[in-house]
């Protein structure tokens, strides 16, 4: 009882913060915005991909992008904890170090929801219908590609000594897990390498399930969506294993 | 008197390097108890090891009966930390803060808030409880540190250098709060400090602490009784070879040299100054100055350790920034 309390308390403290930060809030809502406006309608009437609208196609990955990104800088946010100090207050509590990582873990993983929840409505804006079903069906596989991506960020703020190595994390987990998952362009296309390097990525799993479920008939499954939920259940289990050792061996 | 806290030769070590060498000592309920040592000393070792956040090498520690290294979840609900560097959300209000902390350390609901009201009043804080932390000055964080150490109403309370990095007269305050604590909570303080009146004016009992041991534990009085009733200082253009001398023939008392001053412990001074001069003379040294004074806490830190503490921050930054190369340098 002791221990749900702590975990709570902890996870109450992660989305407080994530929802008063104002700049942050105002980021999250016109990110998303300039890469559905600008890039999407710059790519839709530049190249061709026949039967299919751009920007609905780039929609779900915009989703799973913004998810990708808020996960890494929340998640690393442990990293402040430690330069204020507060991470030592909840360390030596009576909360064991599990409850501390999934109270860490839930509140962040809220906190990605959120951001990618706020992303919806824009559906509207380019014409795509959003359906109450839909959006229902999207959750549950929003929260399986947010567990995963949390732990990572967790992992990495564990392992690093200061925010200076983020920048490390932007350009080696970012960039490259958001290129490879075939948000921005199908893969149906591109060369081999390019294929497999995006087939071993995780969110390329996650980007397909959300089409599939968004897309409806338009969109061609690169795997069945059994397979996407599986992969990604078991990127979860890996990466919440990971986390939580490299989290339960912070000094 | 019973024990609350006993250390049984409590041991730690950094690779080669010892911080903490064999420490046993008993301290009571109630007591307020000082750990004095200049930094570096192993006072936030030994505390770490207590409050079950440093494994110790060897050795162990009851507290509040409980065994520091099997019982560390029933040894925390026991204790309540405040830390040498800040620890508080600022991006949280004070209340936020301390509601917090009630949640970790499971006190009831029920009594939250009648609680949270105790202690903010306690350090004189209740006015700004929705403020938040970030609009706070240094005194007034270190201020809600210690109300939210007293939240889940510990049996013993750890303050690690309470009073460092602040004016005087916010460490007269935080003196005036630990002082309301000992006569309205019943609890055991222990706190580190290199400030020596810190010590002197605050706690019951005094362990001096060098080099990972305790050289001399006892209350303030004792420990300025047994340096001696008078302190001479003398000052001379050969200090250094005039000590030397009184050592060697063993004149008075207890001789120690220390920033170009011989400073000698005696019983009475009015009989024994006249002998030192003499024999000063007689040695072909002249004293350029002479004063005689009671023994303080300094005089004692000196008599135990041969060295002087540390004033002010600046040994401070330089003593961590050198502790960083040593371990950069492992």
């Amino acid at each position: 009882m002791s221990e749900i309390r702590g975990i709570y308390t902890l996870w109450l403290r992660e989305v407080k913060k994530f929802l008063r930060e104002k700049p942050r809030l105002i980021n999250a809502i016109c990110q998303p915005l300039l890469w559905l406006f600008i890039f999407g309608t710059g790519m839709r009437f530049s190249s061709g991909m026949p039967g299919i609208n751009y920007q609905e196609f780039i929609f779900p990955g915009l989703i799973v992008q913004a998810m990708l990104f808020t996960a890494m800088f929340m998640g690393v946010s442990v990293i402040w904890d430690r330069e204020f100090g507060f991470l030592k207050e909840i360390l030596v509590s009576p909360i064991s170090r599990t409850s501390v990582f999934l109270g860490k873990m839930l509140g962040t993983s809220t906190d990605v929801m959120i951001q990618g929840i706020i992303i919806f409505p824009f559906a509207y804006l380019i014409g795509i219908p959003v359906h109450i079903f839909m959006v229902l069906e999207a959750l549950p596989l929003m929260i399986l590609i947010t567990i995963g991506l949390v732990c990572i960020g967790l992992t990495f703020a564990s392992l690093m000594k200061s925010f200076e190595g983020f920048g490390l994390i932007q350009t080696f987990i970012n960039l490259p897990m958001f290129f490879l998952s075939g948000a921005l362009f199908p893969l149906a296309n591109v060369p081999t390498w390019l294929q497999w390097a995006s087939y071993v990525n995780p969110l390329t799993y996650g980007v397909d399930a959300l089409r599939t479920v968004m897309m409806g008939d338009t969109w061609v499954q690169l795997f069945p969506i059994s397979l996407d939920i599986m992969v990604l259940l078991c990127f979860d289990i890996i990466m919440f294993v990971i986390g939580k050792t490299a989290f339960c061996r912070v000094e | 008197m019973k024990p609350i806290i006993e250390t049984f030769n409590l041991k730690k070590q950094f690779g080669p390097y010892t911080a903490v060498n064999n420490i046993s000592l008993t301290i009571n309920k109630g007591e307020v108890f000082a750990l004095l040592g200049p930094n570096g000393a192993g006072k936030t070792t030994f505390l770490s090891m207590l409050c079950t956040i440093l494994r110790p090498t060897s050795g162990t520690a009851l507290i509040n009966g409980f065994d520091i290294s099997r019982e560390s979840a029933q040894v925390r609900r026991s204790i309540g930390i405040v830390f040498q560097d800040p620890s508080v959300d600022t991006d949280m209000t004070s209340r936020e803060n301390l509601q917090m902390h009630a949640n970790l350390y499971s006190v009831p609901v029920a009594e939250q808030e009648e609680r949270i009201k105790q202690v903010l009043e306690l350090v004189g804080l209740s006015g700004r409880a929705d403020d938040f932390m970030y609009t706070y000055s240094g005194g007034m964080r270190r201020r809600l540190e210690i109300a939210r150490g007293l939240l889940h109403y510990p049996r013993v309370l750890f303050l690690d250098e309470p009073t460092i990095g602040l004016d005087p007269r916010s460490r007269e305050h935080i003196w005036d709060y630990i002082r309301n604590l000992r006569k309205r909570e019943d609890m055991t303080i222990i706190l580190t400090t290199h400030y020596m009146e810190e010590a002197d004016r605050l706690c019951d009992r005094i362990a001096i602490i060098d080099q990972g041991t305790i050289v001399a534990l006892d209350t303030p009085s004792v420990l300025k009784q047994e340096v001696g009733g008078d302190i001479i200082t003398i000052r001379s253009d050969k200090s250094q070879v005039l000590s030397d001398l009184l050592i060697q023939d063993n004149i008075a008392g207890h001789v120690s040299y220390h920033n170009d001053e011989i400073k000698i412990s005696v019983q009475d001074a009015n009989f024994q100054l006249p002998g030192i001069v003499e024999y000063a003379v007689n040695a072909g040294i002249r004293i350029d100055h002479v004063t005689i004074t009671k023994p303080d806490m300094n005089d004692v830190f000196i008599h135990y350790t041969g060295k002087e503490l540390y004033h002010g921050e600046t040994p401070e930054r330089t003593g961590r920034i050198a502790m960083m190369k040593r371990r950069r340098a492992r």
